[in-house]
């Protein structure tokens, strides 16, 4: 490895339900390593924990037991309002049901982490219509999310995610609601940021094809990682 | 900068819900509309009556027979307003005050006794001249009556002392007369001649004087002008004969401007019980019109407050409403709270903008309900004939109440949402 890794779990387990009869272990002790600037697939079946990880990963979600640390922070030992001021500038978040907020334009979605940055109302809106025009929704800023079709409003959505400028974008099946016509632009502008933004990207899909695309391949079967391969854009 | 960012989105999120943000409101617009409303009619009820009771002489005494108690026991104010109205029931014309009592009175005083206000009334009737009429109540009276009801005669004279004397039949009568019978000029009614009707008996006066009717703000009437009851002033001894009746059942003194009338009132009672410490049924009771105003101001207070109560527990019951349709309102937007704190947004950030919400319904409840409120209370004020008088002081006390309502009913839910768990939040359908 050329490079120190950005992100490292050593061990991490998740147990739900804990110390009753259906205590479900989801994670049974995960080893991952992600470099900066690295693309990097998770595949797996439902329930094979992948979501789980990935919400460990975003800080949404503490593990039961292991060690975590995120540019040199260590994230089991953090507060609340730390994991917040994470989410907020180092992890950009885009899920499969877009989650835009509703009665909100674009623009003002786009604008949302920012405000919990403390960015200034006019800084704020400067940056949301240059990530708008970067992800082709300059047309569409005023625009609520009812009146967008589901690849626009993931587009909002990855705007979004680039608002506070993350080091890693985080997205779960950002092409799971999309038909493979619109699937192809949002993996498109994913391809974009890792090359022109160097930004670190991890992307849970069930598409082994999609999948492909990226740099590295890990399979999580049952809370473990079974396959770890490389995938087919190297640079 | 978060705080304006707060406020827009909750206007935004009651624009989106217009309909129940208002049925939310509306137990916040009617507490605080009745709380000002009673509020505005209350103060202004209490200002015009203790105005016009102070103008009416704030340093008059009222003496007046009054029934004894079983056990000899009275208010602390001397005026027991329960058992006095009885007064009038069985009175013998023996148990009443006599005009000897009075000189006698008047003659130890005189140092601070002004002027004395006897009247005695012959009975409530009607003038009649063909088609015209005109409800009078005929009222013998000293010339005490005019200094103490500051009534003031704007044509013709007062009685002379030779009228009084005589016990002719004058009167002084209300401009109200005036407009009824003679429909003009106050002048054109002097020196004519009227009849009044007083059950089977009819009487007739020679107008000599016309005073100009001033409606007593704390009687509601609901009479037409037309309609309205004045009195009729005819000398006292000319009352007397009328009513076959020389003795007093209650007269008013005016006191000197340096005398004061409470302590006042305590020496008149003195002097006059002395005469009724045989008497079997009756006492004397004297208060000043000074501690009259005190009393019905105190009785307006506490009726207002009585009803600001009632008032606050429809304001209780209105932010419990605020309180549940909040709830509603985080569980319908449980992936939006999700979805903020996956991008950033800190437990304090969720707090504060669910109770700048409850507080923007208040206070727009609050808006409103004040509006109706003053507006109400102009009205009422109005149709009782006294001059409306919104109190600053209980709009902005509404105002801070209804924001108090927003963050003590808003907490709870604002708290629920600042510690729901993002993770479930997002995935919560």
């Amino acid at each position: 490895m050329d490079k120190k890794p950005t992100m490292s779990l050593k061990g991490i387990t998740k147990n739900f339900f804990i110390g009753s009869p259906n205590e479900l272990h989801v994670l049974k002790g995960i080893d991952l390593d992600v470099n900066e600037g690295e693309f990097v697939a998770i595949v797996g079946q439902s329930g094979s924990g992948k979501s789980t990880l990935m919400n460990i990963i975003g800080a949404l979600d503490r593990p039961t037991a292991g060690e975590y640390t995120l540019d040199d922070v260590d994230m089991i030992k953090a507060k609340d309002g730390e994991l917040s001021k994470i989410r907020n500038q180092k992890i950009g978040f885009v899920f499969q049901t877009y989650n835009l907020i509703a009665k909100t334009n674009a623009i003002k979605n786009v604008e949302m982490p920012m405000l919990y940055g403390g960015m200034s109302a006019r800084k704020r809106n400067d940056r949301a219509k240059e990530l708008l025009e970067l992800v082709g929704m300059g047309e569409r800023m005023k625009h609520l999310p009812e009146e967008l079709s589901g690849g626009q409003k993931q587009r909002v959505a990855i705007a979004r995610a680039m608002a506070m400028d993350p080091s890693i974008i985080l997205a779960d099946e950002p092409t799971g609601a999309l038909d493979s016509e619109t699937g192809r632009l949002v993996m498109d502008l994913f391809h974009k940021l890792h090359e022109e933004q160097g930004k670190t990207i991890i992307l849970i899909t069930h598409s082994p094809e999609l999948a492909e695309e990226t740099q590295r391949v890990i399979t999580i079967k049952d809370g473990l990682i079974t396959g770890e391969r490389e995938g087919g854009a190297q640079l | 900068m978060m705080l304006y960012e707060n406020i827009r989105l909750a206007l935004f999120s009651l624009v989106a819900n217009k309909m129940r943000a208002l049925l939310t409101m509306l137990g916040i617009i009617i507490g605080i509309a009745s709380v000002i409303a009673i509020m505005t009619v209350g103060n202004s009820v209490t200002q015009e009556m203790t105005d016009s009771m102070a103008s009416l002489g704030a340093n008059n005494v009222t003496v007046m027979l009054q029934q004894k108690e079983e056990e000899e026991e009275s208010t602390k104010e001397g005026v027991s307003f329960g058992r006095g109205s009885r007064r009038n029931s069985n009175v013998q014309e023996a148990d009443m005050i006599t005009k000897e009592m009075i000189n006698e009175y008047v003659e130890k005083y005189a140092d601070s006794i002004t002027a004395i206000s006897a009247s005695q009334s012959v009975g409530q009737g009607q003038i009649k001249d063909g088609n015209l009429y005109a409800n009078v109540s005929i009222s013998g009276s000293s010339t005490g009556v005019f200094v103490a009801d500051d009534t003031e005669v704007v044509a013709g004279r007062f009685f002379t002392e030779r009228e009084m004397e005589d016990a002719s039949m004058v009167a002084i009568v209300s401009d109200t007369v005036v407009t009824n019978m003679f429909k003009g000029e106050n002048e054109n009614a002097i020196g004519k001649e009227i009849t009044a009707y007083v059950g089977d008996r009819f009487y007739k006066f020679v107008i000599v004087g016309v005073y100009e009717y001033e409606q007593s703000p704390y009687m509601i009437s609901t009479t037409s002008d037309k309609d309205k009851e004045t009195t009729l002033y005819i000398p006292l001894k000319t009352g007397q004969n009328l009513a076959h009746n020389e003795n007093f059942a209650t007269f008013t003194v005016v006191t000197k401007a340096e005398t004061d009338p409470d302590e006042f009132a305590k020496t008149t009672k003195q002097f006059f019980n002395a005469y009724y410490r045989k008497n079997r049924n009756w006492q004397i009771s004297a208060f000043s019109m000074a501690s009259m105003v005190d009393i019905m101001s105190t009785m307006m207070g506490s009726l207002t407050t009585a009803i600001s109560v009632i008032a606050g527990i429809a304001l209780l019951v209105g932010g419990i409403g605020v309180m549940n349709i909040m709830l509603v309102s985080i569980t319908e937007r449980t992936r939006e709270i999700g979805t903020r704190k996956a991008l950033g947004a800190p437990n304090s950030s969720i707090r504060v903008q669910f109770i700048v919400e409850s507080i923007v319904i208040c206070v727009i409840g609050g808006i409103i309900g004040i509006i109706l409120g003053v507006t109400a209370g102009i009205l009422l004020a109005n149709w009782l004939g006294t001059p409306a008088s919104p109190s600053l002081s209980s709009i902005v006390m509404s105002i801070t109440f209804s924001m108090a309502i927003g963050v003590f009913f808003g907490y709870y839910p604002a708290n629920k949402a600042a510690k729901m768990d993002p993770i479930e939040a997002l995935r919560y359908e």
